[in-house]
Order: C-alpha cells, then sequence, then structure tokens
C-alpha cells in the first residue's frame, strides 16, 4: 500500500516536469479472450498473465481486456477499437483470431500484436504457444495406468493441429503403458459451452469411459464426472481444483505470467521483434498439476518421471517407431519428430479409430 | 452402432429432451389460448439465470426452480402487457422478448460464471427403479423429469376435461365469439401467457441447475426455438407434444453417442445437422396439424 503511494507520489511529480510526456509514456497493453475470465480455464489463465504483468510494471503500463470475443469479423472490430484507442501490445489468445490478427496487425504497422497458438507471422505480429502434448503424454500415461474399462474418453473442440496433436500424445503414452487401451473423441465444435461439454462427457461415460480427458475450457465434464461416480478427468489449462482429489487427479496448467513480462517489458525497452516462441515444461509454460492420492503412488512417480526426462529433453513424446493411422511410415526408430510437422500435424497415429472431420 | 447400449441412450433421451419438453408445454397453452409468443428462448434462458443464482444463494435447487418458474412469468409480463393491452405485434414483440431475453440474462449472470451449483439428487424410486429395461430408462432419474412428465398430464387434463380448459381453448378458437359470451379473453391470455413464462423457465432452469450444471451466456442454445417447433409438430396436442419432445433429444443424444461409441462412418456434421433437419422436415410434413383459429391475432373488446 504504502510503496504504491510512493510510486504514485514519484509518478506525479514525474508528470509535473514532464508535463503531458508522463501519460504518453504508459504503455498500454491489450488483451481479448475467447471466454469468460470466470471460466476457469484456458481464459482465466490468459487474465492471470494479465495481472502479472501489472504486478510486475505497476504504473509503467495499463492492461485492457475485452472477454468472450467471438472468432470472426467481431475479433476484427474488437482489436481495431483496441488499436484505435492507443494500444501498444496487443495479445490475442485464441487459434481463432489469427485472421483478424493479421488483418488488424496490416492496418496498424506500429501496434504490435502476439498470437496465440498461431502459425502466421508478420513484421509486427508474433506467435507463442506452450508444447501442451508434453502435458498430454504424461496424462496418457496416468490414463492408461487407471482405466479399468479400456475406454478413454477424449472431448475435443476443433480438429486443428493443436488438438490432434494432443489426442496423439496422449494415446501414444497411454497405449505404451496399456497396450488394450482404446480412445473415444467426441467433437464439440466449441471451446466453451459448459452445456455441450456436459453432454459430451456424459455420451463418453456412457459409452463405457472411465477417464475423460478434454481439449475444452470449462469445468462442466469434471462435474459430469463427478456425477457418474467412477470416472476420472484432468484440469484442462487451470488447475480446476474444485474437483481435486477426484474426479481431477491432475492437470495441465498454462502460465502465461513470464512469457507475458518478457513481451512486454521488451515493448517497454523498445527490444521487441516478431518472433515464433513454442516452450514446455522445461520453461514453466507448461505446468503438471498436483497428482492427487486418488492415483497410486507407483503410477505418481511414473508420471513424474515422465515430466522430468520430457523438461530434460531425453524424452520426446513423439519418437519413433510410429506410423500413422492409415498404416503408412511417419518416424523410423528413435527418431524425433520435428516443429514444422507437430505445428500442422493433421493426422492420427496407428491404432486410433474414427476419422478427424474435415 | 453395435457399441451403443439402448437402454443408456433411451435414459438420455428423456433427460435430454426434459428441458425442451418443459418450455413446449408452456408454449402449447398459451398458442391454444390464440397467442403465439416467440419469445420462448428468451424466457428459457432467463429461467436458466434466475434459478442459478437462487440456487446457489439459498443453497436449494428447488427455490431455484421455484425463482426460474417466476422469473420467466415476469418476464411473459413484459410480453403479455405488451400484446393484450397494447396490442402490439405478436410476432414482433416476441422475437424482441427473445433478445431482451438473452441480453437480461448475461446482465443478470455476471459473476456467476464458472461458479459451482448445488447438486440436484436423482429421485430414490425404490422397486420401480429395479424393474428390467424400463427401470434404468424410466425410473432413475431426478424429480423435474417426472415433474414436467406430470405437468403435460395435467395440461391434457386441463384442457380436455375441465371446463376452465374449454373456455381457454374457446378464447384460442374464436376470441370475438367467447366474447361475445361473457369470457374475459385478455385476463384467460395474461394467465396462459404466464404459465408459458413459468414453464420455460423452469426449462431453462433444468438445463442451468441440472445438465449442465452451471451458468453461461447463451446456454440455451436455441432449445427455445425447437420448442417452438415441437408444439407444431404435436398439432397443439399434449400427447403428441411428449413424442415430439423424445424425437428432438433422441436426435442430440444419438448423435452424441454415435461419437462416443467410435468407429462412427457418418460425417459428425450430418449428425450435428439432425435435429434441425428434423424440425424443418416436421414442419413441411405436418401441415395437416390445424392451429387454433384465433392464434396471432390481436383482440380487443371494440372489434
Amino acid at each position: 500500500m504504502t510503496f504504491k503511494t510512493v510510486l504514485l507520489g514519484a509518478t506525479a511529480a514525474m508528470g509535473l516536469a514532464t508535463g503531458a510526456m508522463a501519460q504518453d509514456d504508459k504503455t498500454k497493453v491489450g488483451f481479448i479472450y475467447v471466454g469468460p475470465v470466470g471460466d476457469l480455464g484456458w481464459t482465466y489463465q490468459h487474465d492471470q498473465g494479465r495481472l502479472a504483468v501489472e504486478e510486475e510494471y505497476g504504473d509503467k503500463v495499463e492492461t485492457v481486456y475485452v472477454e468472450s470475443v467471438p472468432e470472426g469479423p467481431d475479433a476484427e472490430r474488437v482489436l481495431t477499437q483496441m488499436a484505435l484507442q492507443g494500444a501498444d501490445l496487443i495479445f490475442t489468445t485464441s487459434f481463432g483470431f489469427m485472421e483478424a490478427t493479421m488483418n488488424v496487425a496490416q492496418k496498424f504497422p506500429d501496434v504490435k500484436f502476439e498470437h496465440a497458438t498461431g502459425y502466421q507471422r508478420a513484421d509486427n505480429v508474433s506467435t507463442y504457444s506452450a508444447r501442451f502434448y508434453e502435458g498430454r503424454a504424461v496424462q496418457g500415461l496416468i490414463a492408461g495406468e487407471m482405466t479399468e474399462s479400456n475406454i478413454i474418453g477424449y472431448i475435443g473442440s476443433y480438429p486443428i493441429p493443436e488438438v490432434i496433436r494432443g489426442i496423439n500424445a496422449a494415446y501414444i503414452q497411454a497405449k505404451k503403458v496399456n497396450p488394450e487401451v482404446e480412445f473415444r473423441v467426441v467433437w464439440a465444435y466449441t471451446w466453451f459451452d459448459p452445456a455441450k461439454e456436459a453432454e459430451a462427457a456424459k455420451a463418453l461415460i456412457d459409452a463405457g469411459a472411465d477417464v475423460i480427458l478434454q481439449h475444452t475450457d470449462s469445468t462442466a465434464p469434471q462435474a459430469a464426472a463427478q456425477e457418474a461416480g467412477d470416472v476420472i478427468t484432468f484440469g484442462q489449462a487451470s488447475d480446476m481444483l474444485d474437483y481435486a482429489p477426484k474426479p481431477r487427479v491432475s492437470s495441465i496448467i498454462d502460465n502465461w505470467n513470464q512469457y507475458y513480462i518478457d513481451r512486454v517489458g521488451a515493448v517497454i525497452d523498445g527490444t521487441w521483434e516478431s518472433k515464433d516462441t513454442w516452450d514446455g515444461i522445461d520453461a514453466g509454460m507448461v505446468e503438471i498439476g498436483e497428482i492427487t492420492d486418488a492415483v497410486p503412488a507407483e503410477v505418481k512417480e511414473a508420471a513424474l518421471a515422465l515430466k522430468d526426462a520430457i523438461a530434460s529433453g531425453e524424452v520426446h513424446p513423439f519418437t519413433g517407431p510410429l506410423k500413422k493411422q492409415d498404416g503408412s511410415d511417419w518416424l523410423a526408430e528413435g527418431e524425433v519428430a520435428d516443429d514444422a510437422t507437430l505445428a500442422g500435424m493433421n493426422f492420427y497415429v496407428e491404432g486410433l479409430t474414427g476419422d478427424i472431420p474435415q | 452402432m453395435s457399441n451403443i447400449d439402448p437402454i443408456l441412450l433411451l435414459s438420455a433421451i428423456i433427460v435430454v429432451s426434459t428441458p425442451i419438453l418443459l418450455a413446449a408445454i408452456g408454449e402449447l397453452v398459451v398458442e391454444r389460448a390464440g397467442v403465439l409468443n416467440l419469445g420462448v428462448e428468451g424466457m428459457m434462458i432467463t429461467g436458466a439465470v434466475c434459478g442459478f443464482v437462487v440456487a446457489t444463494a439459498t443453497g436449494s435447487p428447488w427455490l431455484g426452480f421455484a425463482g426460474a418458474a417466476l422469473g420467466g412469468a415476469l418476464l411473459s409480463m413484459v410480453f403479455g402487457i405488451l400484446t393484450q393491452l397494447f396490442l402490439s405485434n405478436q410476432v414482433a414483440t416476441g422475437l424482441a422478448l427473445t433478445l431482451f431475453g438473452l441480453g437480461l440474462s448475461a446482465l443478470l449472470g455476471q459473476g456467476y460464471i464458472g461458479v459451482k451449483g448445488p447438486v440436484v439428487p436423482d429421485l430414490y424410486l425404490p422397486g420401480l427403479r429395479d424393474i428390467p429395461f424400463l427401470g434404468p430408462v424410466m425410473f432413475r432419474h431426478d424429480a423435474m423429469v417426472y415433474i414436467a412428465l406430470l405437468i403435460v398430464a395435467l395440461v391434457w387434463l386441463f384442457l380436455n376435461r375441465t371446463r376452465a380448459g374449454r373456455v381457454l381453448r374457446a378464447v384460442g378458437e374464436n376470441h370475438d365469439a367467447a366474447h361475445a359470451l361473457g369470457y374475459k379473453v385478455v385476463r384467460l391470455r395474461l394467465a396462459a401467457i404466464a404459465f408459458g413464462g413459468a414453464c420455460a423457465g423452469l426449462g431453462g432452469a433444468y438445463l442451468s441447475l441440472v445438465r449442465v450444471p452451471q451458468w453461461t451466456e447463451g446456454m440455451t442454445a436455441g432449445a427455445g426455438w425447437i420448442a417452438l417447433a415441437i408444439v407444431v409438430f404435436a398439432s397443439w396436442r399434449p400427447g403428441r407434444l411428449v413424442l415430439g419432445a423424445w424425437l428432438f433429444g433422441g436426435a442430440t443424444a444419438l448423435q452424441l453417442a454415435l461419437q462416443a461409441s467410435g468407429g462412427v462412418q457418418i460425417p459428425i456434421e450430418y449428425l450435428q445437422m439432425a435435429p434441425y433437419l428434423a424440425t424443418i422436415l416436421v414442419l413441411v410434413i405436418l401441415r395437416a396439424g390445424r392451429a387454433p383459429g384465433s392464434l396471432g391475432r390481436p383482440f380487443h373488446a371494440s372489434s
């Protein structure tokens, strides 16, 4: 409190000295979110990153955000408005904002953009993502060990590379520890719609799944699993600790804080450059939420060992020999998938059933 | 296909169809009274948010359902007063009510996104629940499933076996004649509209308190429009209404069950279209059903 008051006083003094300049020196950072801040999942974590930026830089930055922005023309409108209101840096935090980001970036070459999980860049557009598939591999191991029906349900959002990569990574690990395992994927065609997600989870449970993995952002599947009883789930994007120790036995947590602090810092210093960042467990961008006691000790140990091995680079979740779903060769013995293939992944690995909707 | 357990699928259908059944039975009464209220979606979503807010505040899902019914009925009175007293156009007012309800619910629901609501327990029916096949399909649900069916039965009784019900139908068939006979057309219609609002509210609350159970903006996702279609599908008869609701609920439940069963050969997009295609088909094929004579026509005692 007092510290803040001192800072405020200092800023006021500077303001007096330099006149209106002080106002303009404040770096304005905008965020657009695909869901509500209160989703306790994906968007919540991005907002935590925004708060971390405010904490780090205090009065040097001003942050604004718009939540629940639909992917499409609305996003472009919101972005344009943000840019017109003087934002210096804008984080667009969903894959579907890609086109809108590129279009608006072209119109405002002086504004810098950071697009999450995309692949198109420009001089003023960076991309960043986390290697969620590393966390998926750890989940896959736990899922494969824990399932008794050998049916694992997976709620997919949209059939895009990021989601397909997660399904493959989880399946490869699950299959490794449990050759009998079978994955059932339901596409919800939404990132955040508790009603649809709950229906999907229930359908999967009805089909015999006793483990549910989700790539959608609400806690509705957790609630459905809790109601069904003997079903386990994993927190997605955020910790979802409300549902621990069961059904939620672990989680993948996206931690954007450091990245956001670094990038805002770069704008303040004037060292910002367009680049592509893809960090995983080792950089702390992907965290594995606490594995609860519902998981046997030896499984927990194996999961943590895998996590450490991935972090140290000793193990890559996509290591050959691996074949594609149609039986064609993909990776030879010991070969590791390259980032370009992973970034554009549009195929299932051998053993997964069902088609990826085109 | 072979992987789908018919018992679980049928049981899912009954649950999935409950919210649309509730909303549709309310609208059926409204339309039998000669009023076309296209605001079902708006009243449902308002009921969903009112129910969730009351239930989390009090910890009682039953008070939540009561609050939802009240919220839906209050909102429907906006429509009632505008169309019955000020003689505004029913179609336009109904559409406006949907838009208004969606906005109002988003406002009321601020701060409730991601909040965990109270749990609605399944009703334990000893004996009945153990009947082979029928038990797991019909008798292992929460109380609202049975309340919805009970409301349908009571509406049928009311419309066909009571004097008040026949008066309501008379008002819907020919409001001038009913007025000439001394019946209070406007008062009766207002009561029917309030009942419709309350039922839609219950349907919405079933989504936010039982099905999901959480609050999200726009969570009814078109259920209100399906309810309107079911009323036409049922040719304004309560018995067929149940059938229609199960058919529509069935399309949704089957779509998910097929995906979850693995090895689906039909592209998912077709499955996701299915309920809406069914709606259109039903509307085209079942033109045979005759609508109440005064449906959607404005009434003024002077005319």
